[in-house]
């Protein structure tokens, strides 16, 4: 479902979860964002990388139960927005758990999975995806 | 800036629309409304067309030129553009046209929307949609479009601020007035345990709790209001077409149980229409998701955070059962969603209501009505209402 230049070019954020910090306001964004869309124009060119917390909890959760192809084989499986340790919201999908027992509040912490590949002899596309901690 | 007049709508019957091509149903709404109107068409000066994704659905891009091609209006060379905001596509193309004519650019304006999806399988479609989102930081994590309503929904179950049941007579309400729309894609009234026990699509979300794929198309035509009479004894003023943003992301928001592109756009469209929320009285609002009925109701100040609910469970959204009506029409969920089709049939229905024209469906002597159409998760909302002259 993605060329090789597509998702290799996001690496720092779907690997480090490598988002930005705003210089002038110290807030905090993820994924990378130019500007920061409290400051705008003082914060052009100066935004800083900024690696979000793995840490966090569920804000809230769906279990998929109709999924496009690449994660079909996976269905049904859960999804949530997390709120990680230093504020940050990210969403993904979570893993390696009862579904019965997703909740909000859960305590979670992403980890390095397989995300999707370009067919049996294509390139394999990793991220990050989310366990229960 | 002019103020602007509905002069003639049309819509095509939203469904699985097989026997007809997308741009067969595009004409097809667009020469009732020319013919609702009164015009002949060499009138129309201007084209807009909403649609969200014909280069994918049905391969074909470029469909501003086809329209005017296929409406008979490339023959006079009339400027056509098509608008794309995701399901709020209609909305925005709407707002686009009216802006156009108020701005004394155009006269006499012809907007449409419409959208093809049933030619390819759902797994593609729901792809497609899926992309309406951030492509690149939700779906392609494996989150799909109905699994963030699904945790707007279940957030807003944790907050307190409605039930699951609450949620479900969302679609209960749609699917009463869709029975009473013979152009809705189902006519068929259910019960809030068809809706409870309807197959998982993104829990806590079920198959009745989303809209369904469809095919259709709607057009309006428009003009100054001043001119109007000159086509036509049943026009209907354009009071306010407001329009806000918010970000792409749902994930990126502070509460999600709350679309501030919604609160921005009606204090706009409000303010714009010299009136407030308790003047609506009759309202279409993009359902896409049931919970979607929810955020509608109280964000556009017809009920308070918490009691939107209630009233849906009650019925006291049908016609006759209270002050306002909430999609009349069926809504999304039963009269149909061809995603670029739905914000201008959502006038198309206001526009009916405030001539007396809506049949069994009439809201009583309504002076204002309200559309708001919504795309992605409240990334881009346009709140238009019209007043009945």
């Amino acid at each position: 479902m993605a060329s090789i230049a597509k998702e290799w070019r996001e690496i720092p954020g779907r690997y480090n979860l490598e988002g930005s910090k705003c210089p002038v306001c110290g807030k905090v964004y993820f994924p990378k964002r130019g500007i920061c869309p409290e400051c705008r124009r003082e914060s052009l060119g100066k935004m800083e990388d900024y690696s979000v917390s793995r840490e966090g909890e569920v804000y809230s959760f769906s279990i998929v139960h109709e999924a496009p192809a690449f994660t079909s084989k996976l269905k049904p499986y859960a999804v949530v927005m997390v709120r990680t340790t230093d504020g940050i919201m990210i969403s993904g999908q979570l893993v390696d758990v009862n579904l019965e027992d997703v909740r909000i509040g859960m305590p979670v912490r992403a980890v390095l999975r397989r995300i999707s590949d370009d067919g049996p002899s294509g390139v394999i596309h990793y991220g990050y995806k989310f366990v229960p901690n | 800036m002019r103020d602007v007049a509905i002069i003639g709508v049309g819509v095509t019957r939203f469904g699985e629309i097989w026997n007809k091509s997308f741009r067969a149903i595009g004409i097809e709404a667009g020469l009732k409304a020319i013919a609702d109107a009164g015009l002949a068409g060499d009138e129309i000066d201007g084209l807009f067309i909403g649609n969200m994704s014909a280069g994918r659905f049905v391969n074909q891009q470029h469909i501003d030129a086809l329209i005017a091609d296929y409406s008979g209006m490339a023959s006079n060379h009339v400027p056509a553009v098509r608008v794309e905001a995701g399901d709020a596509s209609g909305g925005v193309a709407f707002r686009q046209a009216v802006m156009a004519v108020a701005s004394g650019m155009h006269d006499t304006v012809l907007v449409g929307g419409a959208e093809k999806m049933t030619d390819l399988d759902d797994a593609s479609v729901n792809s497609i949609v899926d992309a309406t989102a951030d492509a690149e930081w939700e779906a392609a994590m494996g989150l799909t479009f109905p699994s963030l309503h699904a945790m707007i929904a279940r957030r807003i179950i944790h907050d307190g601020i409605a039930t699951r049941e609450e949620i479900a007579s969302v679609s209960v309400n749609s699917h009463a007035h869709g029975a009473l729309n013979p152009d809705a894609q189902f006519r068929k009234a259910i019960t809030l345990d068809t809706v409870l026990k309807s197959g998982p699509v993104a829990e806590p979300l079920g198959m009745f709790d989303c809209a369904p794929i469809s095919d259709g198309a709607a057009a309006v035509v428009l003009c100054p209001l001043e001119k109007a009479k000159e086509f036509t004894d049943s026009y209907v003023k354009v009071a306010a077409v407001a329009q806000a943003s918010d970000t792409l992301a749902l994930f990126q928001r502070e509460d999600i149980t709350t679309y501030g592109a919604t609160v921005a756009a009606a204090n706009r469209a409000y303010e714009a229409a010299g009136i407030t929320a308790a003047d609506i009285q009759v309202a279409e609002v993009h359902d896409n998701y049931t919970v979607g009925g929810i955020l509608a109701v109280q964000d556009l100040g017809f009920a308070k955070r918490g009691e939107a609910g209630k009233t849906f469970l009650e019925g006291g959204y049908q016609v006759g059962a209270g002050k306002l009506a909430v999609n009349t029409s069926g809504g999304l969920k039963a009269r149909g969603h061809p995603i670029g089709a739905t914000g201008v049939a959502q006038i198309v229905e206001i526009a009916q209501q405030m001539r007396g024209a809506a049949d069994k469906r009439q809201v009583a002597n309504p002076r204002y009505g309200l559309a708001q159409s919504v795309g992605g998760t409240g990334s881009a909302v346009t709140v238009s209402i019209l007043e009945a002259i």
